[in-house]
């Protein structure tokens, strides 16, 4: 986290307008690599949607976003920023992971043809690669014995582990996490922050937005409170979960703890 | 597990004699059904010995027809004709359906005004514009827009009435498969195109690995259908002198007067190829919903499969 390191993310002055609701209000934020970042704040404070900023699922409004020194979806010329093309675009993505509230799995596909889909279509690995990296992940996160299972017959944990399998197999440098247990049974969610805390101990770059207090306490970097389309107040867990500075992240963890 | 749940749960009313909680079920009469099966079977009845009796029929000229060479015949350019139109229209409609929902203004609202136009005006008058189209365009030419040609033909010469009826059907279908289309890829959740963007991929491979694989349930019922209603269809196509099945049954009653009988023949072979056309949908649908059923577990599989499911989370639970 020193400033001679390039940040994996960096996101300056970020606005994003959904018609005339500004939601967010110049965001300035930067993650080191294998840095894992919590992000917390009430819904609607804008986090998910700068999550969904930094592989552009959402277009930017205004202001500098970049992940390991390339801007996200936009090329600069002459202080402008002009729109990528599609191709270039999935490229970009292809290098960031996400997982999704609601996991997302492609409920045709076995669970191998999940994890193996991509890397196969997109980079052009050969199957036997792809298959035998998609199993190592598979039982990486407990799963090997559902390779042939398809989505639906899984518990919502166990397909959560594959999403993120599925995320991994792209060998991604930076891997998002859009509030990943929030759609889970109470007793499925350690499994799903078993694998995160796995992934971080391996040292990914990860950005989490969760509700999950003890993942952020226990497993992250750094923790950034926002609120209203800002960053509140950031640094590491134990000085922004134990002593807060703002009125605004106290209230808000008064209600969460 | 009932056994320990009856135990632990408090029993309402316990003291109360043991009979007591012991109620059989007398099940709800219908009295009015066996009432309504009496109506319907005798009017089956009448209509059956009408097929019998009444001689206007002609049973033995459907039989003498129903396997002859003409008729046969007709049956065949029916099914070929079924098979290119759908088939023109399905090509056609896919692409239609992307054009009506892509972000290319000039592609989407083309769609429109196409689907607008063909599924606004009947397929039969659609048919009779391709039938008499050497009455608008006298030749048709291919060379430099506004400028000199290559290449030029009579009209009547390419347009013949196979053409006519394979474009007066296709081109109609396409208007309507192409809503059918978009309803069904309109019908996937977001979230899978988004997952797939995410993954890096591009508009045209989420379309066809993850969004049209998907869609296929939505899309094939009505898709069906309207291939059946397409069978039928094509016997329209009779006013271009094209020799399907129902042009072949009137060709033989105009000399024969035996016009029943082969309207009888007729509908017995688009009843039979309905027929067949309904079962290789079921084939199909359930082709497209082998991921509901848990496929290559087998039945004990599912069974372990469940079984496990419920291990994991009464372990979750006891980790708790």
């Amino acid at each position: 986290m020193t400033a001679a390191v390039q940040p994996m993310v960096e996101a300056r002055n970020v606005h994003k307008s959904f018609g005339h609701l500004e939601v967010l209000k110049g965001v300035d934020l930067q993650v080191a690599p294998g840095e894992v970042m919590t992000l917390l704040g009430p819904s609607g404070s804008g986090k998910s949607t700068f999550l969904r900023l930094i592989n552009h699922l959402e277009t930017l409004t205004s202001g500098r976003l970049s992940v390991d020194g390339q801007l996200v979806g936009y090329r600069e010329d002459r202080g402008r920023l002009h729109e990528l093309r599609e191709a270039e675009i999935a490229r970009m993505r292809a290098q960031i992971g996400m997982v999704f509230q609601r996991f997302h799995l492609f409920p045709h596909m076995t669970v191998l043809q999940n994890v193996t889909c991509a890397p196969i279509g997109v980079k052009g690995e050969s199957r036997d690669v792809a298959e035998q990296r998609a199993i190592a992940l598979l039982d990486q996160v407990g799963l090997s014995d559902k390779v042939r299972a398809y989505p639906q017959s899984l518990s919502g944990g166990q397909q959560q582990r594959v999403a993120i399998a599925r995320a991994l197999a792209m060998q991604p440098k930076l891997m998002l996490f859009d509030e990943p247990t929030s759609a889970l049974d109470p007793e499925l969610v350690g499994e799903v922050l078993d694998a995160m805390r796995d992934l971080a101990a391996s040292g990914m770059t990860m950005i989490v937005v969760t509700h999950e207090m003890g993942f952020a306490r226990e497993v992250a970097d750094s923790v950034v409170f926002m609120d209203g389309g800002v960053v509140v107040e950031s640094g590491k867990p134990e000085q922004v979960l134990r002593d807060p500075q703002h009125e605004r992240t106290r209230s808000f963890l008064s209600k969460v703890l | 597990m009932a056994t320990s749940a009856a135990q632990q749960a408090p029993t309402p009313g316990a003291g109360a004699p043991p009979a007591a909680d012991d109620l059989p079920v007398v099940r709800l009469r219908h009295p009015w059904r066996w009432v309504s099966y009496g109506v319907i079977a005798v009017l089956a009845a009448m209509f059956l010995h009408s097929l019998v009796s009444n001689p206007n029929f002609g049973w033995d000229v459907v039989g003498e027809y129903l396997f002859s060479v003409r008729i046969l015949d007709g049956l065949a350019k029916t099914l070929q004709l079924t098979a290119i139109a759908m088939l023109l229209g399905i090509v056609l409609g896919v692409a239609l359906a992307v054009m009506r929902l892509s972000d290319n203004p000039a592609l989407s609202r083309t769609s429109w005004l196409y689907i607008w136009f063909f599924r606004g005006t009947p397929v039969f008058v659609q048919l009779l514009f391709w039938g008499f189209i050497s009455a608008l365009y006298p030749s048709l030419s291919i060379g430099v827009p506004f400028g000199p040609s290559f290449f030029e033909t009579e009209t009547n010469a390419l347009i013949t009435p196979v053409v006519a009826a394979i474009l007066g059907l296709g081109l109609n279908e396409a208007a309507y498969l192409a809503e059918i289309f978009r309803g069904g890829i309109q019908s996937i959740d977001r979230g899978q195109t988004e997952a797939a963007q995410a993954l890096g991929m591009k508009r045209s491979r989420i379309l066809r690995q993850i969004i049209m694989p998907q869609a296929m349930r939505v899309i094939v019922p009505p898709t069906a259908n309207n291939t059946i209603s397409m069978l039928k269809t094509t016997s329209l196509v009779s006013v271009l002198s094209f020799p399907e099945l129902l042009y072949a049954a009137q060709l033989i009653y105009s000399v024969s007067f035996e016009t029943i009988p082969l309207l009888i023949t007729a509908s017995i072979w688009y009843l039979v190829v309905t027929s067949v056309l309904t079962v290789g949908q079921y084939y199909i649908e359930r082709h497209y919903s082998r991921s509901d059923r848990l496929e290559g577990l087998g039945r004990f599989g599912r069974l372990a499969a469940l079984q496990r499911r419920r291990t994991v989370t009464d372990l979750g639970q006891d980790a708790r």
